[in-house]
């Protein structure tokens, strides 16, 4: 049996066993152990991965197996990976597994929480083995759908504004990508051949120049929807500020990866030189959300819109690079979008934890709270200087590679576009202070936060988790850069012609 | 010789903090204290090791030749350019680890008295091998990418320690102010590195400064705004330096980051993180010197400017702390003035030599300055000068040895000051006459603000003290009177042979000429020092009276703090970021919005046709069924 499918049948199985559970006390402990499990196995994964390329298989993917779903239209299940996808499932899993421990108090349909939590975990990596495109818009439907229960259910504020809101502009980017998707699907072979899906078999035959160019800014801003792409990014402050704390973790940690993962696997890699044509309109927008987002964040007062706003920023600079179309910057969009779903889980965990103790998000009616609950706010200072780039922490290694390899072209216009992006730097250093100074440090606004509890054991093993994997990417980042970049060579070989 | 042992140098500190972070609330303060101090000592001592050995077998007949003493990729970007984690021995690094680890450990003995029943006291030295690991990791760089690296790693050291009394608001807004203020120097820096690599292909400091490596031999000529790429780089990187080192208009973050604890003071705003920008430009020297002496132009300037501005704002502040921060501005001043003002070789490279000599010196006798200055505040609880008096009957120790340094830093012969400073003013003497009267002004001025504090503080009017102060304890004395002897020691350090800009020794004496007049404006001003400050009187009011308007202007540092506070807060605040945050609420997500309540009213428009009225149903129906038969008919 391929390997892949237990990325699938692990959290199935856990799914299935928390609905035969009667008692309600182990349905946690029985998603903590799927998790888990599913951790161990993307690490084993990796291991088999790696002994599979040191054994000199060279093939593109790795892995790879197909059974045909619907013979009439061609559809497969067809599953493999590269190094990348391969990052990104690590990163699903750590995600996810610290997402678990920070909901362990749920205590509102417990059942159907951590099923939903699941299945759009289950989506995701199903979305990210998957190379034939039917399948994968499949699994991304699967993703997106439980986000409206779980906003709609479990949510806080405007809760049903904000689902919806977040349901329909994801929907509406799906829609975009159905028309792109389709588009590549009837013109994935020369007339008279056999249409097909499967995302390698379309590269090798080619999509004419006209129907990339028709179909390409379909497929890159339905994508671009989920990556935050300025303008359509509005889902996510009111989605994520109304998101309970897991979800906003899994949503803004790994959903919004898919954005960027499919922009380039689909998008770019099919439609290489439409991308080359078009990009410089999305450069511009991708510019512009880097900057912007980040000087939307200074203005926020809740903390969730600023991690919100700051996402954009970030996000931005994951769809920048994949545009800059070299080895160098896309390697490093790759490792934007795992250090980004890290520490961006970490800061909505910690959002989640403080705003369960003090009842509010509003930083100025906050102050002072490394004075009683240290732990915590020391996990959110490191957060913190892992969102403004510290070196060490995972975004120094991200932001350093896109830089680079962003600067690699000289012409006026991405000059321009990459001096605006490293100029967020700053930016983002404004307004991860500001936070830091006004809700941690200072003097204790509120006296009754003396009684504030520090971390529990649960939230210390989600928090350390996540700390873990930005630190030890932050402080060894080669063994991941070069997972990346492996695949890569033969994938931008189309783009920089 | 084998110089591997060089990493541990390294990763002790780091260990030490590691250690001392996780287990800050199991050990006991004064064990934690203790650990910190003895593996500062460790290291210390492996860093005399490696600097006797280097300076002693490392000559040869072509000069020190720079040693790769341990090399590891860290991170790819491309074939050429890559992130190496390294030790480079050269004379300068190994230089540099002397006065790193000297200062760091006397800070580090020093703490142990001063901070003394502090809260956070492991936390501290958490912090403090935090950032020797920091600094040590910067001097050591082989490449520029690594010297980022860890000049963010100072940078975040700075903030924490800037911030340590983090319950105190002015504490935190110093701290976050010296992180902006520094960060945006460091974008400069992180575009300097890029089009530097670009055009060169490494970032690698020995091919960077090599003579037949491409930043030298064929430097990249485009232009961009009338300037050639090059010289557009290494100003940009010079503006990271600037940042680090507080040049004007850089320097606002310097004087609030008296904020942190005074040792802290001592050792990071005084002798070491401050004076990295020097060491940065001293590192890519011969790139500054032989591609692009425009930008050393620019430098000597900057510098020159800054070490006036400072010294005069100095004469006119009340916290001796800040006193001693501008006069830190003005001393870094003379060190880029050394740098601006040198050629590359030979005794070409005089300027290059003194402005390392300077750091060397500087580094001495500022911490020297800095924790004779903690030892009067530890004893009066102030920073004010106006609470201070006569304690040169209380404390003699420390009026001794503070004495010693201010008579060094006004360049007294025969103390180190008075040689570091005359090789500038010759250097600058050489290269730039209006630089040299600019420089040769700011010594006796330096002289005057010295004197104004050593006399305010142990001379003039004993005031009424709550407790009677006494003087400090010996962990604290102790270093004061090593860091003396170390300052009237230094200037005999034979720099011209040892530090040179090509490696090579060479001749170099004592210029009378320009020694003398030196000195001379330095007696000077310390006997107008005197004049105003020995006894009490009331000449320093009515000269501040007379010269109301300037004095007020001096005294708020000519208002450019306020100057950025209203760019930073109403430009950016205001006038960008609260716009965009209006725009991306109403407008991008208005439209969104609009959207959606278009929608909603169209169906609310047709769902009438939904009405669940049987008769509504079978008048649609047949309408429609007449109308397609209608449709049909006709149109065929």
């Amino acid at each position: 049996m391929n390997p892949l499918l237990l990325l699938l049948f692990i959290p199935i199985l856990t799914m299935v066993g928390i609905v035969m559970v009667t008692d309600l006390k182990w349905v946690r402990v029985i998603s903590a152990i799927g998790m888990s499990a599913q951790l161990l196995f993307s690490f084993l994964l990796l291991y088999w991965f790696y002994q599979e390329r040191g054994a000199g298989n060279t093939d593109p993917m790795l892995f790879v197996s197909s059974t045909m779903w619907y013979e009439s239209f061609n559809i497969q299940w067809k599953f493999g990976i590269d190094g990348i996808s391969m990052a990104m499932i690590l990163l699903t899993s750590v995600v996810t597994f610290a997402g678990i421990f920070v909901s362990w108090q749920v205590d509102n349909l417990q059942k159907e929480f951590f099923i939903s939590l699941i299945l759009l975990a289950t989506g995701v990596y199903g979305f990210f083995i998957s190379i034939d495109l039917f399948t994968m818009f499949l699994f991304y439907e699967v993703a997106v759908i439980p986000m409206y229960l779980l906003i709609g259910i479990w949510g806080t504020g405007p809760k049903e504004y904000s689902a919806m809101k977040l349901t329909l502009m994801l929907m509406g980017g799906s829609a975009l990508l159905l028309v792109g998707m389709l588009g590549i699907y009837f013109n994935s072979a020369p007339a008279g051949g056999k249409l097909t899906f499967d995302l390698l078999e379309i590269k090798r035959v080619g999509i004419p120049l006209s129907a990339q160019l028709f179909f390409f800014p379909f497929t890159f801003i339905g994508f671009g929807v989920l990556g935050a792409l300025f303008p359509f990014h509005t889902w996510s402050p009111d989605g994520h500020a109304s998101a309970p704390t897991a979800v906003s973790m899994l949503h803004a940690g790994v959903l919004m990866k898919l954005g960027g993962y499919g922009a380039f696997r689909v998008a770019m890699y099919l439609m290489p030189e439409a991308a080359h044509e078009l990009a410089w309109i999305f450069i511009i927008l991708t510019s512009i959300s880097v900057v912007y987002g980040a000087f939307g964040a200074i203005w926020q007062k809740d903390l969730k819109y600023i991690n919100a706003y700051s996402s954009v920023s970030h996000c931005g600079l994951v769809l920048f690079a994949l545009l800059m179309m070299n080895e160098t910057a896309t390697t490093g969009a790759i490792l934007q979008m795992i250090s980004h779903g890290l520490m961006t889980a970490l800061f909505f965990a910690l959002i989640g934890m403080i705003y369960g103790r003090t009842h509010t998000r509003m930083i100025h009616e906050m102050g002072g709270l490394m004075k009683v609950i240290p732990f915590l706010s020391v996990l959110y200072v490191i957060a913190g200087l892992a969102s403004l780039g510290l070196p060490g922490l995972s975004g120094f290694v991200a932001e350093m590679t896109i830089f680079v390899g962003a600067f690699q072209h000289s012409d006026t216009f991405h000059r321009i576009a990459t001096i605006l992006a490293i100029s967020s730097i700053v930016i983002t250093a404004v307004y991860i202070l500001r936070v830091v100074g006004t809700l941690l440090l200072g003097p204790l606004k509120n006296d009754h936060y003396l009684q504030l509890q520090d971390a529990t054991w649960f939230e210390k093993v989600g928090g350390v988790t996540l700390v873990l994997a930005i630190a030890a990417i932050g402080m060894a980042p080669l063994w991941l850069s070069n997972l990346i970049r492996e695949p890569l060579m033969a994938i931008l070989q189309t783009l920089t012609n | 010789m084998d110089y591997s042992f060089t990493l541990l140098i390294v990763l002790l500190p780091l260990a030490g903090f590691v250690l001392l972070g996780l287990f800050h609330d199991r050990l006991k303060p004064m064990v934690a204290g203790t650990l910190g101090t003895l593996n500062l000592l460790v290291i210390t001592l492996f860093s005399y090791y490696t600097a006797f050995h280097y300076f002693t077998q490392g000559n040869s007949e072509s000069g020190y030749t720079a040693i790769k003493a341990f090399n590891l990729l860290w991170l790819s970007f491309t074939e050429s350019l890559q992130i190496q984690l390294g030790i480079l021995l050269d004379p300068l690094s190994v230089m540099m680890l002397v006065v790193i680890t000297t200062v760091s450990l006397m800070v580090h003995i020093y703490s142990l008295g001063y901070m003394k029943g502090e809260k956070g006291f492991q936390r501290y030295y958490a912090f403090l091998s935090l950032f020797t690991f920091s600094m040590l990791g910067l001097v050591v760089a082989t490449n520029i990418f690594q010297m980022y690296i860890f000049w963010e790693l100072v940078g975040v050291s700075s903030y924490l320690l800037i911030g340590f009394y983090y319950e105190r608001p002015s504490a935190v807004a110093a701290s976050k102010k010296a992180f902006i203020v520094t960060r945006f120097a460091d974008l400069g820096f992180l575009l300097g590195i890029l089009l530097l690599s670009f055009y060169t292909n490494t970032f690698d400091f020995t091919t960077l400064t090599s003579m037949d490596g491409v930043a030298i031999s064929s430097p990249p000529a485009a232009l961009f705004l009338g300037m050639s790429v090059t010289t557009w780089a290494m100003l940009l990187i010079f503006m990271g330096g600037a940042g680090k080192s507080a040049m004007f208009p850089l320097h606002i973050w310097l004087p609030d980051a008296m904020e942190g604890p005074t040792p802290v003071s001592a050792l990071i705003h005084a002798a070491t993180m401050v004076v990295a920008g020097v060491y940065l430009v001293a590192r890519l020297f011969p790139v500054y010197a032989l591609s692009s002496p425009d930008s050393l132009e620019v430098i000597a300037y900057v510098g020159s400017f800054t070490s006036l501005f400072a010294a005069i704002i100095a004469c006119t502040q009340l916290d001796i702390k800040r006193v001693l921060a501008f006069s830190t501005l003005s001393q870094i001043g003379y060190m880029m003035v050394a740098l601006g003002v040198s050629g590359y070789g030979g005794e070409e490279g005089l300027g290059y030599m003194a402005a390392l000599f300077h750091l060397f010196t500087h580094a001495f006798f500022k911490a020297l300055l800095f924790l004779g200055a903690g030892s009067v505040i530890h004893a009066v609880h102030s920073n004010l000068m106006t609470d201070m008096g006569g304690l040169r009957k209380f404390m003699p120790i420390t009026h001794i040895t503070f004495l010693i340094a201010c008579l060094t830093i006004a360049g007294i012969p025969p103390l180190s000051g008075f040689f570091s400073k005359d090789e500038i003013l010759v250097a600058a003497y050489e290269h730039n006459k209006i630089i040299f009267v600019v420089q040769w002004l700011v010594a006796g001025i330096t002289a005057f603000y010295m004197f104004r504090l050593y006399f305010n503080i142990f001379w003039n009017r004993t005031p009424h003290f709550h407790h009677t102060p006494h003087e400090s304890p010996a962990l604290m004395t102790f270093p004061l009177i090593f860091l003396a002897i170390a300052s009237v020691l230094a200037g005999f350090v034979p720099f011209h042979a040892l530090v040179t800009s090509d490696g090579k020794a060479f001749h170099t004496e004592l210029h009378w000429m320009i020694a003398i007049p030196s000195v001379l404006i330095a007696v000077v001003g310390i006997g107008v020092a005197a004049w105003f400050y020995l006894k009490q009187n009331i000449l320093p009011e009515k000269v501040t009276h007379g010269v109301k308007g300037m004095y007020t202007l001096v005294y708020h540092k000519f208002y450019i703090d306020e100057l950025y506070l209203f760019l930073t807060h109403k430009v950016i605040f205001n006038f960008i970021s609260r716009p965009v945050a209006w725009f991306d609420r109403h407008i991008v997500d208005g439209t969104m919005n609009l959207i959606g309540d278009t929608t909603v009213y169209g169906s609310n428009l047709i769902k009438k046709m939904q009405s669940g009225h049987m008769q509504w149903y079978i008048w649609f129906f047949t309408s429609g069924v007449l109308l397609l038969a209608f449709l049909l008919l006709y149109l065929n």
